[in-house]
């Protein structure tokens, strides 16, 4: 399977006064295409940190993380944010919809900043509306939605571009326990389908949906284990 | 695609907030108002300047007495007395390059007809005088060289007189009293309505010259002598012809100062506009400091709005926006207030020109220049005020961006 995500020898380094403090101190990892990996790690471990910079929305100070094969660690913000754009879809704890948006706008809203014309931004809005099954609520306000259907708009808007990964932080933690169990179907939807996703949690519940399950500690991966069960064995039973 | 897109995500964030837009348009609307209503005020003042002065003819030179200055305090302009109706003789006569001269004399009188009277000025004037004043005859006649030479006791008389002394009778062929002494109305001028300085210019009587001098005033010279010039260029020459003439006849020796001065209109004219062109100037940059101002009212709602929408920013940047396209959308906002801003500022302060000009007694001049210029000061506001807060915005750091509650 090709290899989405190597990171090597990444350090994320802070200065807090006179001290340094590393956030991430030595980390290396491999992420193949069609894995299902949730990231795991107390508070403060490094786990945000290190989804930060799988996400592209920060740099790490020394090591190379390649993406697709592209190394990114010394891009500009804008390569960055171009990045985000086509080929990784985020997924918030706390939905962040734009309020004032429909669902099909804030769907639709990466493919604007990439420069689709309005009758493809619609296509594929709609068409990720359809695989989160809120082709019904296109037209509606996040104000007008539950807590879950926020979440599955999110996940559309997330899909929206078919980016090479799908990162989720805390993705359930806002919601209910039927809520929660409806959004990690989608995710297991999406996985079964080729997805590569990314999900972090301290939740081990959430983590038992994942295939692999790494856990940081004090800015280093102490456990990267494969759960019991597969997709495969799921699929077959 | 992509900013037609920050277009329209402009104008709903513009037009969900009506009324802060509003409020922050006000700056820019009366700023752009106040900048056409003055400068329109300011060319008004201009143009009722330059009007007046070409009224009086062009390529004018107008002779005046001097004032004494041979020891002791000096006198008023105009109280030598050496200056007479030969001098205007000998410059029409001399010079080359003159189409009209036209000595006059002045005084205030009461002037009375049956029971009526009236205090006005009368003015002792030769033919050419209609010439050089651009002026017409309602009814009547004007007086000839004839009646100057042997100073008849004629009058033309101005409209106001005509109203005031006869009402609806035609006045011409009655005999008013100037001074005591009866004279006979041959003619009434077309108003000509007020001058610059609010002065009526149709209150006057005009009786000939020596008549004025020797049977009215009782003087032997004449208060100012007016020369049109044939052609402009030659203003110069006969400026320095009539100043040799009159050093000759008045018998002024090398060295010594003139009794008489000549002023060139066209070069009053000149310093008059680039005067009045400065207090347009003056008043348009004091309006535009008001547009500026209006500038930092906008600066500080976009700066408000760039916090207030940290989190959406972030949204934005986790999806994939750029720095230019953060920077634009909040820039379109800005330069939308400004530009709408503009064409209502502008539509009001026409308005407001035109009201000004009707109830407050001012001509004012709309000029396209002054809309022009407002319109793109204004603009020019909008996006240098603007720039700030969309560089911060743009600047945000997503991952902060994001965590902003």
């Amino acid at each position: 399977m090709a290899n989405v995500v190597t990171i090597t020898g990444v350090k994320k380094l802070y200065k807090m006064g006179s001290e340094t403090v590393a956030a991430l101190n030595g980390v290396d990892l491999r992420i193949d295409e069609g894995e299902f990996v949730a990231l795991m790690g107390p508070s403060g471990s490094g786990k945000s940190t290190l989804m930060n910079i799988l996400g592209c929305l920060d740099r790490p100070t020394v090591g190379s993380y390649k993406l697709l094969g592209q190394e990114v660690s010394g891009l500009g913000d804008d390569d960055l944010a171009r990045i985000r754009n086509r080929t990784i879809g985020f997924v918030f704890q706390n939905f962040n919809l734009l309020p004032k948006l429909t669902s099909l706008e804030n769907v639709a809203l990466p493919a604007v900043y990439a420069g689709l014309s309005s009758k493809e931004r619609t296509a594929l809005a709609l068409d990720a509306l359809k695989k989160v099954s809120l082709s019904d609520r296109a037209e509606h306000l996040p104000s007008e939605l539950s807590g879950g259907q926020r979440q599955r708009v999110a996940i559309a808007r997330a899909i929206a571009m078919k980016p090479a990964i799908l990162m989720a932080d805390e993705p359930t933690g806002n919601l209910d326990t039927k809520s929660t169990g409806e959004i990690m179907e989608i995710f297991r939807d999406l996985h079964r389908s080729g997805s590569t996703i990314i999900l972090v949690t301290h939740e081990p519940d959430i983590a038992q949906a994942a295939d692999r399950q790494i856990l940081v500690k004090d800015g280093k991966i102490t456990k990267d284990i494969l759960t019991a069960h597969s997709t495969e064995t799921i699929d077959i039973v | 695609m992509l900013f037609t897109e920050l277009l329209k995500m402009a104008w709903r964030s513009l037009a969900a907030n009506k009324l802060r837009t509003f409020l922050t348009m006000l700056g820019v609307i009366i700023g752009v108002t106040s900048v056409i209503a003055l400068v329109s005020v300011g060319m008004g003042v201009k143009k009722n300047v330059v009007d007046s002065i070409s009224r009086l003819g062009s390529n004018m030179l107008i002779v005046m007495p001097g004032s004494f200055n041979r020891g002791g305090p000096r006198g008023a302009a105009g109280s030598i007395t050496t200056l007479t109706y030969d001098d205007a003789e000998a410059i029409r006569d001399k010079i080359k390059n003159i189409a009209h001269v036209s000595p006059t004399v002045s005084g205030s009188y009461q002037v009375v007809y049956g029971h009526e009277n009236w205090n006005t000025s009368v003015t002792g004037v030769v033919p050419e005088y209609v010439d050089i004043q651009s002026l017409t005859l309602k009814s009547g006649l004007f007086f000839g060289a004839h009646d100057v030479d042997v100073r008849n006791r004629v009058a033309v008389i101005g409209s106001t007189v005509a109203t005031n002394l006869f009402e609806s009778v035609n006045p011409v062929g009655k005999k008013i009293r100037i001074g005591n002494a009866p004279y006979t109305i041959i003619g009434v001028l077309e108003s000509k309505g007020q001058s610059t300085g609010g002065q009526d210019q149709d209150d006057v009587i005009l009786i000939p010259l020596t008549t004025a001098q020797e049977r009215l005033v009782g003087i032997t010279y004449v208060r100012s002598i007016n020369v049109q010039v044939t052609d402009s260029d030659k203003m110069d020459e006969v400026q320095a012809n009539i100043e040799k003439l009159l050093r000759q006849r008045h018998h002024i020796r090398k060295g010594a100062e003139d009794d008489f001065n000549v002023r060139n209109l066209t070069s009053l004219m000149e310093t008059m506009t680039s005067t009045t062109t400065m207090i347009t100037l003056l008043l348009g940059a004091i309006a535009g400091i008001s547009l500026i101002v209006g500038g930092v009212g906008i600066m500080n709602i976009t700066l408000a709005s760039v916090t207030e929408r940290t989190r959406e920013i972030g949204i934005r940047k986790a999806i994939g926006a750029t720095y230019n396209s953060i920077m634009l959308q909040f820039l379109i906002e800005s330069t939308m207030i400004s530009i709408i801003g503009g064409i209502i500022g502008i539509g009001i302060g026409v308005v407001a020109a035109q009201m000004i000009s009707k109830f407050g007694n001012f001509t004012t001049v709309i000029s396209g220049l002054s809309i022009a210029a407002s319109f793109g000061f204004a603009l020019f506001v909008g996006i240098f005020f603007g720039m700030l807060p969309a560089r911060k915005a743009a600047r945000l750091d997503p991952i902060d961006a994001l965590r902003y509650e």
